[in-house]
Formats: structure tokens, sequence, C-alpha cells
């Protein structure tokens, strides 16, 4: 009896109801008589499409920065490398892979990914050093830097000297459009490798698997010798100093490799929808991975690879049947973004009422 | 007759649930006398001073036995508003005052002289206009009560910190009818000429009929300026004494007093320190560590000596060991076993042979949220990169290992654990210290520096923990420099004791030197009264 009480406060309340809540919307659109089989297949694929997202929240939580709130600036490095990778294709730059559809596409995302992760983790290292100098209020400042990154990167939008035709506005506008189709260069194209059918259920295998594998990674590096120490620092700075660790260059490597995450992340995302969405698209992006790592068991102090799993799955995939179901209860009502939007919020503040506790 | 003084408290029983902290003291002053409040840290004159002031922790804590009379009528004091009616003021250590407001705002706050306006008229007395002319005139009388000619109105965050503490005081004195003030150590943060002066000022408030309560463990300033005095220890009134029937040897025996008990038998302490080398040469060393300021400390240690650093908390000792690790700006040349110590280099004193366990376990010397196995080879992982196996691309812990040690150091430590996975942060304060010890031996010091390490924990872990220092120099050689407030300790199990005051050395004894000679280097004071 015990040892399940404790089991389920380890687990967490507000799981336990977000659990409760998302097997009550597939037993809705059961009632409703939706096509379940599909739905599972959306959760799966914004389960795998999001999660490098929230992993990147893993380093900056573990290096003691908090949960990244700037995740755009990540986000707004990955679209200029998926942009490059664009550019360069229509530079003739993947000629050589044309026989090979799949494998041109392929060269493409992995090109993007390779540059992706090289801007972001340049903006990460200004961005460490910005949050250096912000301690103790690294979560508001992150939030707004996070917001200012978006409003300068619409003006570069339109600054920037991209030239291919898939890119800019159409009938010899300048800047580039808001939404880019990658049809013609990597959409879809880890979904599909491998991806398979039970059912009417779609398992973008490929997708999953390199999300896994970036978990991986990032779990390899919490076990490495910088890792921990990079782990220590962020759990007790005045510790970590005694010891002869220079805390500042931790949580700037933390928050790199978060950014680079966040990089890599929405080019995995952009490839999963099929498009890249540039402007205000990116905006509260940051907030729902913040969230969904917290739904998960993550903390303001606290962050393990399995709050990311679990957290992405349970939020991706609630606002994935949410949807579709409310708009089934009652069409035409947006809903399911207030749905969105309560959920995503509300589980940010009750983690921030809990910091408090933590501390104590 | 009672009333002759002003302030009697008598026999004052206080317990912190199981903890006795004072046991049937009483003090009494009389009005315009200067009494002094002396005792080590932790001999319980705060709680006197709380019980005195009414605070919140005391009554939320069972309150007291014993009573307390002022003028000869018992009172019985539930709040600081309380003491205040009843003509206690008291002047603190660090400044109740807002830098931001004048001098005049300061003295006045929370008694401001108001005028009714229409506003007020309609939504009650908070919305009256301040008569500053009042106020001013009333702060600049306080002022020339204490001989001070600072402009009422300047800003008081512009003053230097040693004017301060008068402002502190004339606030005090222009309470209406205050019959009692208490000092809390008002010199510490002083210089000499400040505190001169300060004391100065204390002689003419009493003159002025005003009783005084002095907290301080400077000697001379309470031969120099106090009528009467009170001696505390762990909790227990000593003596009570009129100066000019005392000496300083005499208070500085009743402070120190010797305690009877043993906490390391002799028979294990066998080294023979003759002919060692000299391990650690510290030269000039500063350290800028806020309440802890070492302002000049030259020490040479040899190798496998158990040295001790005492001194009462303030006074510089923990700040000795924590410039030398790096946690706080020092200066000074240093030399390990020959190598040449870069303080400024952040973690060089670790990689060059010092393991440090800190007095604040819980804020540096754990990682509360971690498991003990994670604590006690985070160092040995960090500094001697061991306990990594190897991956070819990478290097990752080896949790096999890691734990295997755990269990090892758990075994010789007797640490009380549900196993090496429990996290530090659950276990009890003498466990926790167990753990950093742990931790600081897992680096195979060639110096150990352990700060306070028996504060708060249980007789049994403590008689272990310096069991087990003792033990470890007779083994591998290692220095062991141990820093602690509790002399008796210090005194058990160290080849020398340097003894800091005012953050210098003022005196190195060995264990078995006499009580009054401890009390004395205390209090910065050399037997024949030439002050260092």
């Amino acid at each position: 009896m015990n040892i399940m009480k404790k089991g389920l406060q380890s687990f967490g309340l507000p799981r336990i109801i977000i659990i409760c809540f998302f097997l009550l919307l597939f037993v809705l659109a059961g009632v409703y008589q939706m096509d379940v089989q599909t739905l599972l297949g959306d959760v799966l694929r914004r389960w795998a499409m999001y999660g490098i997202l929230v992993l990147a929240m893993v380093p900056s939580i573990q290096c003691g920065i908090g949960p990244n709130f700037g995740l755009t600036i990540g986000i707004s490095g990955g679209l200029v490398g998926a942009l490059v990778s664009i550019e360069l294709r229509d530079l003739g730059f993947y000629v050589s892979f044309d026989s090979n559809p799949r494998l041109s596409m392929l060269v493409g995302i992995l090109v993007a990914i390779i540059l992706a992760l090289l801007i972001s983790s340049i903006m990460g290292i200004f961005y460490g050093l910005l949050i250096n100098r912000v301690k103790g209020s690294e979560m508001t400042v992150s939030t707004y830097v996070g917001f200012s990154i978006v409003a300068f990167m619409n003006m570069m939008w339109l600054l920037l000297p991209f030239k291919s035709s898939t890119s800019i506005w159409p009938l010899g506008g300048t800047g580039l459009r808001n939404t880019i189709s990658l049809d013609e260069n990597f959409s879809r194209v880890f979904n599909n490798i491998l991806g398979f059918y039970i059912g009417r259920t779609y398992v973008p295998t490929g997708m999953i698997i390199v999300f896994l594998l970036t978990c991986l990674c990032v779990w390899l590096f919490t076990r490495s010798r910088s890792g921990v120490i990079m782990q220590a620092a962020g759990a007790n700075p005045a510790y970590a100093k005694a010891a002869g660790i220079n805390v500042d260059k931790m949580r700037i490597i933390g928050t790199t490799i978060s950014t680079a995450l966040g990089g890599m992340g929405i080019v995995c995302y952009a490839q999963s929808y099929g498009f890249l969405q540039l402007y205000n698209a990116p905006l509260m992006m940051g907030f729902h991975c913040v969230a969904a790592a917290l739904i998960g068991g993550a903390s303001i102090g606290k962050a393990r690879i399995l709050h990311v799993i679990l957290g992405t799955f349970l939020f991706q995939g609630m606002i994935a049947v949410a949807l579709p179901v409310a708009n089934q209860i009652l069409p035409e009502s947006s809903l399911s973004e207030v749905f969105r939007i309560i959920i995503s919020n509300g589980i940010i503040l009750y983690a921030l009422s809990k910091a408090k506790e933590e501390i104590r | 007759m009672d009333d002759e003084y002003v302030l009697q408290m008598q026999h004052i029983t206080k317990n912190y649930g199981s903890n006795q902290v004072l046991y049937d003291v009483s003090i009494s002053v009389k009005p315009g006398e200067i009494h002094a409040l002396m005792g080590e840290n932790g001999a319980g004159k705060s709680t006197l001073m709380n019980i005195l002031f009414g605070m919140s922790m005391i009554h939320s804590t069972g309150g007291y036995e014993g009573t307390v009379l002022i003028n000869g009528e018992e009172v019985k004091i539930m709040s600081p508003q309380q003491a205040m009616e009843a003509g206690i003021g008291m002047v603190h250590q660090e400044f109740m005052l807002i830098p931001g407001f004048t001098v005049t705002e300061n003295i006045k706050i929370g008694r401001e002289i108001t005028t009714p306006t229409i506003a007020s008229l309609v939504f009650g007395k908070d919305l009256e206009k301040l008569d500053r002319k009042k106020m001013a005139q009333d702060a600049r009388q306080a002022l020339n009560t204490i001989g001070m000619d600072i402009d009422e109105n300047t800003r008081l965050g512009t003053l230097p910190v040693g004017y301060m503490q008068f402002v502190e005081i004339a606030r005090e004195i222009d309470k209406t009818g205050v019959k009692l003030l208490v000092f809390d150590e008002p010199t510490a943060v002083l210089t000499e000429s400040e505190a001169e002066r300060l004391l100065e000022v204390m002689r003419m408030i009493s003159s002025k009929g005003i009783a005084i309560i002095f907290i301080t463990h400077r000697l001379r300033e309470v031969m120099d300026t106090a009528d009467s005095m009170t001696v505390l220890r762990d909790g227990e009134c000593v003596a009570r004494r009129t100066i000019s029937e005392t000496n300083e040897i005499e208070i500085a025996e009743l402070m120190v007093g010797r305690k009877i008990e043993k906490l390391v038998d002799d028979s294990v302490k066998t080294y023979d320190l003759a002919g060692s080398r000299v391990a650690v040469s510290i030269k000039d060393l500063v350290v800028d560590m806020p309440s802890e300021r070492v302002r000049n400390v030259s020490l040479d240690i040899l190798e496998g000596e158990i040295f001790g650093i005492g001194g009462l908390a303030g006074q510089g000792k923990v700040g000795i060991v924590n410039g030398l690790m790096g946690m706080y700006p020092a200066l000074g040349e240093i030399t390990v076993m020959g190598e040449c110590l870069e303080l400024d280099k952040l973690g060089d004193a670790i990689h060059k042979g010092f393991a440090f366990v800190s007095e604040d376990r819980r804020g540096v010397g754990l990682l509360l949220d971690e498991s003990i196995e994670n604590n006690i080879v985070f160092n040995a992982i960090n500094i001697k990169k061991e306990y990594l196996s190897n991956f070819g691309i990478t290097k990752l812990i080896n949790t096999r290992a890691i734990r295997r040690h755990a269990q090892e150091m758990i075994r010789i430590l007797d640490i009380r654990c549900t196993g090496p996975q429990q996290k530090t942060g659950s276990l009890s304060g003498g466990n926790q210290q167990k753990v950093c010890l742990a931790g600081a031996l897992t680096l195979n010091p060639r110096v150990l520096m352990v700060s306070e390490p028996t504060r708060g924990i249980d007789i049994g872990a403590k008689k272990l923990i310096l069991e087990y220092l003792v033990k470890l120099r007779e083994k591998e050689k290692t220095t062991i420099i141990i820093i602690s407030s509790e002399l008796a300790e210090l005194r058990s199990i160290c080849d020398r004791i340097a003894i800091v005051s005012d953050g210098r050395i003022s005196e190195i004894l060995k264990p078995d030197a006499s009580d009054a000679d401890f009390g004395l280097a205390m209090s910065n004071l050399r037997v024949g009264g030439d002050q260092k």
C-alpha cells in the first residue's frame, strides 16, 4: 500500500491528471465515432517531431539556467541552416545525388542539420554569455530574449540574401515567404525511412529512431565527466566552485548544447511537417517545449531524458487528439487552441509554484 | 530594595525542543550601569536577549521559564513592540537602517511626527502629513546627545559605515523613555578609532542614567568601559563580577573553562613530528570573505601535523581555508610541499593536493539532490579523472566501480543510510558530514582541510570523525588542518593550535596550554596587556 502511495507521489499528481485526460479524449473520440487509428498515428508523428525540441530543455535545466524559454534562438539558427540547405540545392550542390531522389533528400537534411547545429551553437555561446550576466532571473530574461530574437529574425527574413525560388516570395517580391514547402527538399524524409502502417496508424520509424538516438547522445553526455561536472555546477554552484569548476563556463556549455538541439529540433520538426515556417510561427514554441518537459516530470532544477520522452508524448499527444475531438463537440470553435493555452501555461505556472518548495 | 535595578532577569531557563540553551540564568542591571555580557559563541547570549525583546522565535518554541522585572515590576514581554514601550532599545550588529532614507528619516522611522490633513480626516491617521521640521529637530537633538556632528538631512547610504552605528544609537536614544540599551557586538565592524569613539558615546549615554547591556568578545573594551559583567558558558551563568574587582586573566579563564570530556584517547596519538618538513607554508594571507575577513596570516604547518585553527566566530578562522580553496578573493604566498599555489586560479589548491570539507555542509559541501555515491566520487571524477571507463571516442562514468568504492566508504565511516543510492539531502547532519569527509578522502589528499567538522552533529559521529582523522594521519601521513569553534575538540586531537582574532593569528599554543592563555588569545590580549 505504502509503496504504491510513494510510487504515485513520485509520479506526480499533474501527470496522473493529464494521463486521465488523455485517455478521456480517446474515449470521446471513440464515442464520436472518429478514426481513432489515424489519431494514434498523429500522436506518434507529433511525439517524434517535437521530441528533439523538448530534449533541448535537459542540458539547460541541468546546467542551472532553468528551462530554456529562449529556445527560439536555437530555432532561428536551425531555420537559417535549413534555408541554406535549400539554397544549396538550387545552386546545384546535390546534383551528383540526383540519380537517387531519396538519398539526395537525405543529404539535404543532413546538411541542414549540420548547419543548424553550427549556427545555433554560435548563437548559443553568445546567449550563454548573456545569461551569465543575469544570474537569478534567467527565466525572465530568456523569455524576453526568445521573443526579441523572433522580432529580429522577422527583419532578417526580409533582408537575408536568399535567392531560391522555393524560399522567396513568388511574383518577384523580396524577402522570404511565410511558409516554405519542403516537397522538393527534405519533406518527411526521416518519417518515411522504415515507416509502416499498422491498420490505419502510420509509424514514422525513421524519425522515432533519430529522436531516440539524439536522446542517447544526450544521455551519454550526462554520463561523461563533462556532463557530471556540468550537472554539479547546475545543482550547486557553491559546491562546484569549491571543487575548482568554472561554473560560468559550464553554464555556457549547457546553454550552447540546448540551443544547438533547438536548431536540430526545428529541422526535424519541419521535415515531418513538410513546411518551413518563418516569421512569427516559432514565437510560442519555446513555451510549448518547456511545458512538455514539465509535464513529463522535469522541474525548474532537475530534468531527465525520461521526462522528455514521456512529457512530449503526453503534451503533443493530447493536442493531437484534442483538436479533432473539440471540433466534433463544438464545430468551428477554437476550443482546442484554448485547451492548448490552458494546458501549456497552466503546467508552466504549476512548475514555477513548485520551484519555491524545492529550494526549501 | 528591588527597584534599584532597572532590569532583572531571574532564573531564566529556555529549551529549544530537547536542547537546553539556557539554564537558571540571572542578570541584573542598575540605571546608568554598563553591564558586559560575555561568553563564547553559542553560550546563550543571543537567546537571552531574544527573551528580553520578546522575539517570536522564543514564544513559538514554547516560551521560557523565569521572571523578567523592569524597575522591580514583573513583565511578560511578548513582542519587540512591547519591549520598546517598556523602554528597552537595541543597537544591532548588522545595521537595521535604510540606505536610501535620510538620517532624520532613519532615526524617526515608525515614530514619525505628523500633522492632520484633509485626507487624513477622511481616511484616518495613515494619511497624515509628515512634520519634517520637528522630526529634524528631534533627530538633531539625538545626534547632539551622542556628540555627532553629521548633517541630519544627508542620505544614509552616503555615510561611512562607522557612522551608521551612531545613527542607529541616535534612533534608540530618541525613543522616549528609553531606560536600557542593548549593544550587540557593536565594535565588531568598526575600525579602532571608531570603536574608541563608540565606547565614549556609551559612557556618555550611561552617565545620563540609561543602563547598557554590552555584548562583546573584546576583553579590553570590557575592562575600559563596563562597570560589571556576567559570563555565560554553555547556557549557564558562570560568574558575575564587578570590573574593579577582577582582571583580564580571570575573565578569560571564566569564558573558556575546562571542559572535562576527552574526545579522543591519547593512546591513539603516537605520531612523532620531530624532523618533519614543512608541508604548507602560508605567508601574508589576506582573504576577503564577508564576516570572516583574514587580514594577515602567516603559518608554517608540518607534514603529518594535525594543526588546529580556533577562535571566535567572525574573526577569520574560517576565511583562511576558504581563501586557500579559492572560494573568496585572496592574496598571499602559499607553498605546498615546495610548490607554489596560485590563489587566483580557480581549483589550483584542489589540483595541488588539497582536499576541503566545508563548514557549510548543505550549501557548499554536498549535492543534496544527488546520491551518496555520486557525492563521494564527484571530486575524484572531476579532479583525478578516476572512476571513468574508456569507450574509445568517449569516457563514461563507471557505475560499478563507484558503487564499490561508496560501499567501502560507508562501511569505514559507518554512514547510516539505506544504501549508496540514498540522496544526501535526506541524511542526518552527522552522516552528511561523513559523506563530505568520504568525498575528500577519495581524493587521497596531501593536505586535508576540515572546517567545523563537528558542528551540529551528535557526539557519536563527532568521536568517530575525530578518531578517524587521527588514524588517517598515523597511516597516510596526511597533513590535517582542522578549523573549529570548539576548543575542547581542537585540544583533544591537535599538535598545535593557532588562535585567530581579528583576522590575524594572535597566538599559536600547545593543546595543554592553560585556559587563561586560550581565553586571552581569543580576546586578542596577551598577558601583560600589550594589544596586538
